[in-house]
């Protein structure tokens, strides 16, 4: 697959969130502000990005060598886990601005499924390295998109009269639906028809 | 006896994680196209929620608080990964349906919060009705909304191929008259909408009484 082809999978159609349901607790959680949202989606894509290219790392240098394969998801997760705490570190040193902006997000990612999802994904896709990275970025970026669509919405409901059981995370949930069905008009047509495979 | 009863019980409606707290919602949705699917992950979750209760319970005096968060991941890392080689050996066909929400249960937020809510901080007795309890609910939810989305999706209803029987059951009229959009990636947030305003306005109606 061209690296194109692997952006418009992973952005459009097979979103993380609208499609596949991966990282849908921050998505709910985060999504009240679009300034937030901002900051979670930009930490995610960063770790998404980060994380695939490590976790390929790892699996194919550090696992396969030793014929370790089943021992994926618990490496992975610490992996990930360090990765996370080591990229707060990093970013409090060299930016303390940036730091500032998406300190409180970078360790609600730990637990993420959408970092843990695309460097399972990478692996059982078979990726190469720059593959993977295309594929992290495009994951980050997808889950941006959905959570600051998300939020525009949210931010508008709050001025609409919503009936009170509906109110919150009900409500939450239906626009999602709905943004999930528009986001349907994307299928593997899609690659098909602009040539990309 | 009583007060232990509250623990197991309180998973199943009061607290019920899908529902109630809305934990969890990543396999919720993802894998509840199929109720057969639905109740393979009610049951990774019960395997790996009970022991993960169990071992951190029991080793809550030992687990210094400086690295608890990392030691209750590798507890449940290595329960996820028995889970994942027993069923890929014993169900293959589950297996490969849940697919990457299988070992996703590391990061369900419901196992590492109860970890750190209540198995940290009772003993093993109470954990494991606590872990029932909430596995329990967290079944009900997920086959409910796989039932629904199925039912009225698909026309049909998924189980295991026992023998002769296939295992899957069509429904009359509804396999002639689905609707569609249920089964599909929306229909799953949709229902979920509805599903959890109907247990709010519940909760809502007996708050006014």
């Amino acid at each position: 697959m061209s690296y194109i082809a692997i952006l418009l999978t992973f952005i459009f159609i097979n979103n993380f969130i609208l499609v596949q349901f991966l990282g849908l607790c921050p998505f709910i959680g985060v999504s009240k502000n679009s300034e937030n949202a901002i900051g979670m989606g930009v930490s995610v894509t960063f770790v998404t990005t980060v994380a695939s290219v490590v976790t390929w790392a790892v699996y194919y240098f550090l696992l396969v060598p030793f014929n370790l394969q089943y021992l994926q998801t618990l490496t992975f997760i610490l992996v990930i886990a360090s990765l996370v705490q080591l990229l707060e570190m990093v970013i409090q040193k060299v930016s303390p601005a940036l730091y500032k902006a998406l300190g409180i997000y970078l360790p609600l990612i730990t637990t993420n499924c959408a970092v843990l999802g695309i460097a399972i994904i990478n692996i059982s896709n078979n990726y190469n390295v720059m593959e993977a990275f295309t594929a992290g970025l495009a994951a980050g970026l997808g889950f941006t998109l959905a959570i600051v669509l998300m939020s525009n919405i949210r931010e508008r409901l709050d001025l609409q009269p919503v009936r009170r059981a509906y109110r919150g995370m009900p409500i939450a949930f239906i626009s999602a639906g709905l943004m999930a069905l528009a986001f349907m008009a994307f299928d593997k047509s899609l690659i098909t028809n602009l040539h990309l495979v | 006896m009583k007060a232990n009863l509250k623990e197991f019980t309180k998973g199943i409606f009061k607290e019920n994680p899908v529902f109630v707290i809305v934990l969890g919602l990543c396999p919720t949705l993802g894998v509840s196209s199929q109720v057969s699917n639905a109740i393979g992950m009610s049951a990774g979750v019960l395997f790996v929620l009970l022991f993960s209760n169990i071992f951190i319970s029991a080793l809550r005096k030992v687990i210094p608080a400086s690295i608890h968060i990392p030691a209750y991941i590798v507890i449940i890392a290595s329960l996820v990964t028995i889970i994942e080689m027993v069923m890929h050996a014993f169900v293959p066909a589950v297996y490969s349906a849940l697919g990457v929400y299988l070992p996703l249960i590391v990061v369900n937020c419901i196992i590492l919060g109860r970890a750190e809510a209540f198995a940290s901080r009772n003993t093993v007795l109470d954990s494991i009705l606590d872990a029932l309890g909430m596995s329990i609910g967290f079944a009900l939810g997920i086959t409910l909304i796989a039932l629904i989305r199925e039912l009225f999706g698909s026309g049909t209803i998924t189980l295991f191929p026992v023998g002769t029987f296939s295992g899957v059951i069509n429904i009359p009229w509804f396999i002639n008259n689905p609707i569609r959009v249920l089964a599909l990636a929306p229909g799953a947030l949709l229902l979920m909408g509805f599903l959890k305003a109907f247990f709010d306005w519940n909760t809502l109606r007996k708050k006014d009484r």
